[in-house]
């Protein structure tokens, strides 16, 4: 009986105390966390590859120390693999980001935990963005630190095959510092900004379909491809794919192959300046702003 | 105050009328059971209550609106949607940490305090649990929340009876004061008998009886009637009749006891006596208001 009456003024101090604890930064930490908690393969995978591509080095390198080297083999030996390293991981990160997207907005519906997930303070615009972050900010990150060590462990297996053979050593370290600085540079550009416009569109499908997301993601494109070719005879839009897809070009002078040594090459003016940077962002935008949208009204499945 | 508002909800899938115009009020301090059949409208009115779904008509949740402020209703309002909704991934010492992260009147404390009374560890996967205890976990996170709303739609579908009355009873010992009210959708009456202190019937998207558990305990009478006295009871107009073990049953409205105590033994029907009485007189009409 007593609960009775104290509580009319408990309820009311307590209303008015509570919403000012928790700042809009807090539920978006959690949720990235929590992303990361069930899709371990985010660092998982790429790990797993760097890992896979140490251990070959360390047979590669264990083979070669014992024959004479020239410069051209020294140079196959001990400096591309850096590239390849760096090259897998980053495409791995890319795998693993468009299969992420694809699955992000959908795992949530299919298991019915939409429901526990929607019973909490998060909104669905908190709840998007730290699903669309994972591809456009956890995975670049994360990639880049993987290839950083990769390199860095690379090189000093490198450095002690070298002085094995009494060879100098400070010519394999010098453009190390200028590689990871282009790495970065041609993360945000080309994987963060550029690609943006795509893992939006994979996540918008995977808010949306109610199976088969990857066909959803797909075939619309495709379709769109085959009708501007079969009714006008043109391949606009399969172009425009191809250059979301290879592009970033404006980035860097030399489009397709990555620069190792010289930092002329970038061009961030050019890139800032491309109207398809900037419509990518615009229509990346609209896709999120229309995902946040759909997820209001969805249920389980 | 008035916790839940509604005039004229109504929610339409297609040509399937969902909700017809209900009209809705829960003070504070209630324990509100919604029971009909299935197809009722009952999920649905729970959805528009939580902001899960567009509405017609007007609602208010503790002053808001629950479908434009959803994430600010959170904090004021739990809910527990469904039996077995928690991650099958999730450890339950992330379940932890995640509602204590986004939930500003979450207590971890006692959530822990309601977890050690239980035989779940903090390592466990909830796909490893059992349903019972996913249940029990759900139940300790919500009832660790300050909320002023709780909103329970089939909170324990196929549990065995030992967990649905350890459910209702740590509901009532350990969270409910006059301070919260507690809304909840079950098939399993007779659990919740006792727990309510308003019943609700919903058929057809149409609220077909509404009153508080004092006034069903004194409203509703139901007389085993004896053999030769069968015929001076129908004239009292029962609302419904029904045999059980070649004995005559019937349930009256507004009966007066002392008068029915002479035609046979008098007691207060159960909940399921009362809601297979009340869908049996509106089956009929209900469903033609229903087009």
């Amino acid at each position: 009986m007593n609960a009775q009456s104290n509580a009319m003024p408990e309820s009311i101090a307590s209303a008015v105390s509570a919403p000012t604890v928790i700042s809009t930064a807090r539920p978006l930490y959690w949720s990235i966390r929590r992303e990361l908690w069930e899709n371990r393969s985010i660092y998982i995978a790429p790990l797993a590859v760097a890992v896979v591509t140490l251990f070959g080095y360390l047979i590669a390198s264990m083979g070669r120390a014992l024959s004479p080297d020239n410069l051209a083999q020294r140079r196959a030996v001990l400096e591309e693999p850096l590239d390849f390293a760096m090259a897998v991981i980053m495409g791995t990160a890319f795998l693993v980001g468009v299969f992420y997207s694809l699955d992000a907005l959908h795992s949530e519906r299919r298991d019915r935990s939409i429901l526990f997930w929607k019973s909490l303070p998060v909104s669905d615009l908190t709840t998007v963005l730290s699903k669309a972050s994972i591809p456009l900010l956890v995975l670049p990150l994360l990639s880049f630190a993987i290839v950083v060590a990769t390199q860095l462990v690379m090189l000093l297996l490198s450095s002690l095959v070298l002085l094995g053979s009494g060879l100098t050593v400070a010519r394999l370290w010098t453009p190390v510092f200028q590689t990871l600085l282009m790495l970065l540079y041609h993360l945000v550009t080309v994987h963060v900004l550029w690609h943006s416009p795509i893992y939006a569109w994979l996540l918008l499908i995977s808010g949306w379909a109610r199976r088969a997301a990857f066909l959803w993601a797909a075939l619309p494109p495709l379709a769109i491809g085959i009708i501007e070719k079969l009714a006008f005879n043109t391949t606009h839009f399969a172009a425009m794919l191809h250059y979301r897809l290879e592009g970033g070009a404006e980035a860097l002078t030399m489009p397709g192959s990555f620069p190792i040594d010289p930092m002329m090459h970038l061009t961030p003016g050019r890139f800032l300046s491309s109207p398809g940077l900037w419509i990518g962002l615009l229509i990346a935008a609209a896709f999120l702003s229309a995902t946040v949208r759909l997820r209001r009204y969805q249920g389980p499945i | 105050m008035k916790v839940i508002e509604a005039r004229g909800l109504r929610k339409a899938f297609g040509t399937t009328i969902a909700l017809d115009g209900i009209d809705l009020r829960v003070e504070e301090g209630r324990i509100l059971g919604l029971i009909g059949p299935n197809g009722a409208g009952k999920t649905t009115a729970l959805n528009a209550i939580l902001g899960l779904t567009p509405y017609q008509g007007e609602l208010r949740v503790l002053g808001r609106d629950p479908w434009t402020e959803r994430e600010q209703l959170m904090r004021d309002v739990c809910f527990i949607a469904d039996v077995a909704v928690l991650p099958r991934w999730m450890r339950v010492s992330q379940a932890l940490d995640y509602v204590a992260g986004v939930h500003p009147r979450f207590d971890r404390a006692k959530a822990e305090g309601f977890l050690a009374k239980t035989d779940i560890r903090h390592a466990s996967k909830v796909r490893e649990l059992s349903k019972g205890m996913v249940t029990q976990l759900h139940l300790a996170l919500v009832m660790a929340i300050d909320a002023r709303l709780l909103v329970l739609d089939e909170p324990t579908l196929g549990l065995d009876i030992l967990y649905r009355k350890q459910f209702y009873d740590s509901l009532l010992s350990d969270y409910f004061d006059h301070s919260r009210t507690i809304v909840v959708t079950t098939h399993q009456v007779e659990d919740v008998q006792h727990v309510l202190t308003d019943l609700m019937f919903i058929s057809h998207g149409r609220i077909v009886l509404e009153c508080s558990m004092e006034e069903f305990e004194s409203r509703y009478v139901e007389v085993t009637v004896n053999p030769q006295r069968v015929a001076a009871a129908r004239a009292l107009k029962p609302m419904h009749e029904r045999q059980a073990l070649g004995r005559n049953i019937l349930l009256f409205d507004q009966g007066d006891r002392q008068q029915l105590a002479a035609l046979g033994d008098v007691r207060t029907p159960s909940i399921s006596d009362l809601f297979v009485a009340v869908m049996g007189n509106h089956a009929g009409p209900a469903k033609g208001a229903a087009k």
